[in-house]
């Protein structure tokens, strides 16, 4: 029951890490589509 | 003679204009080139039509008039010639964004992709869960729950350690949540809007998104974890043919065929999981990372060269894939696969829960009542029982916890 719970847990430990990590990186939509011409919310800025 | 004469080449004329009907398929003279009534016919007849008539009529940029001429500025293609490039993808696009991707203006393979995914496939994949929701149903009415035989011993036996139940709760806890945003993404717009309304199915559908992208992450590593550990245990023997041929033993009381640690049926759902789920996995990739993993074009030229997709009756398979088609093809396949596993799990779902008196607590706390492991791994408790070289020790353990 504990490996259980543990586990569900750890999904969403890494859930919000993927999450960050591939928002640092540049990973969002906004980042992919956004370019020098391109504005989208506020990641072309 | 004469009269001879002039019936025969009467004949002749009036031949011309049956001839002329039966070259009217490629003849096109009458609309100019373009397509003509009857190709429209069989386009919608389904027919597959020679469309390289359109295909390639886009004009032809070295007989374009001098630029200071009359319709110079047209660059050699006149504005149907220029939306017919557009719609083939042949045209010459300049994009401020967006790679090649934003390149495809047109991509009339969209309208073929939604029609599959609102119809076949969201038919035929909720007709699987049902079917199989219903087929389980009726089993339990019928089998009832399968029971530990034997009196029990009050040991246990250690079945599961812990990192092999966190691996399996990571990927069983990520799969479920997985599946269930899947459906939603899936069903939103036939089912949830007209149930709920949009605002409802907006929040929903943003929720569902997040966790479907995040989650996969988890899915993904409990996946390895499992394959990893299990994958030895899971390699085919010649108990797993007497293990099916008495039908695993579950559809009658007191019948118990020899198994390792996993037998044949569970191991049938090990590769299934494996193979099935690392499918998803991958084409799941692909549509996290839009445009970055193009994987159809390639897999469908092997398909081609190997005559596997011939043997499959699918003919030449496309190899020249526009970016958005790679995404449908990615999203059909991934649905296509998570159907399956889904119907597969539900199915092991039920005989780990109320389908199978004990089976649960291998998964639960880990440790299975040695009666229960003696009637369903036999030869797995043996080697358990010589390995640690006691059958039965005092405190009522086979084997100590890890």
């Amino acid at each position: 029951m504990k490996s259980m719970l543990a586990a569900f847990v750890a999904v969403a430990v890494i859930a919000l890490g993927a999450d960050i990590v591939l928002e640092g990186m540049g990973y969002s939509v906004e980042d992919a589509n956004a370019g020098p011409a391109v504005r989208l919310d506020d990641a072309g800025e | 003679m004469p009269r001879l004469l002039l019936s025969f080449l009467l004949s002749l004329v009036l031949c011309l204009p049956a001839s002329a009907q039966e070259m009217s398929d490629t003849d096109r003279a009458a609309t100019g080139g373009a397509q003509t009534l009857e190709d429209i016919l069989a386009r919608q007849r389904g027919e597959k039509i020679d469309d390289s008539f359109r295909r390639e009529a886009t004009g032809n940029a070295d007989s374009a008039a001098g630029i200071a001429a009359q319709l110079g500025t047209l660059g050699g293609a006149s504005d149907p010639e220029l939306w017919r490039a557009l719609r083939y993808g042949t045209a010459d696009i300049t994009v401020s964004s967006g790679g090649d991707a934003a390149r495809v203006l047109m991509q009339d393979g969209g309208m073929r992709w939604l029609q599959f995914r609102d119809g076949p496939l969201s038919v035929k994949g909720a007709g699987l869960l049902g079917g199989t929701l219903v087929f389980l149903v009726l089993f339990y009415m019928m089998r009832g729950r399968i029971r530990i035989d034997g009196e029990k011993t009050g040991r246990t036996v250690t079945r599961f350690k812990a990192i092999e139940r966190f691996g399996h709760w990571l990927m069983a806890g990520s799969f479920i949540l997985l599946g269930v945003t899947g459906l939603v993404s899936l069903f939103g717009r036939k089912v949830l809007i007209p149930a709920f309304g949009h605002e409802a199915f907006s929040t929903l559908a943003i929720a569902s998104k997040w966790i479907h992208n995040n989650v996969s992450w988890a899915f993904m590593l409990g996946l390895a974890m499992v394959f990893v550990m299990w994958v030895m245990h899971n390699l085919p023997s010649r108990t797993d043919l007497k293990w099916l041929a008495q039908g695993g033993g579950i559809l009658s009381d007191g019948k118990h065929p020899p198994a390792k640690k996993f037998n044949a049926g569970q191991k049938l759902i090990f590769w299934s999981v494996i193979v099935f789920g690392a499918s998803i996995s991958l084409t799941g990739l692909s549509l996290l990372f839009p445009f970055e993993m193009p994987m159809f074009a390639k897999t469908f030229a092997i398909l081609n060269e190997t005559g596997l997709a011939g043997l499959a009756g699918y003919g030449e398979l496309p190899t020249q894939l526009a970016p958005h088609e790679e995404m449908q093809y990615a999203q059909l396949w991934h649905s296509i696969m998570a159907f399956v596993l889904m119907a597969i799990i539900l199915a092991h779902i039920y005989i780990g829960s109320v389908g199978m008196e004990g089976a649960y607590d291998a998964m639960g706390s880990g440790e299975v009542e040695e009666q229960w492991a003696r009637e369903h791994h036999s030869l797995w408790l043996e080697e358990v029982q010589n390995r640690e070289g006691a059958a039965a020790p005092a405190d009522g353990k086979a084997t100590p916890a890890e």
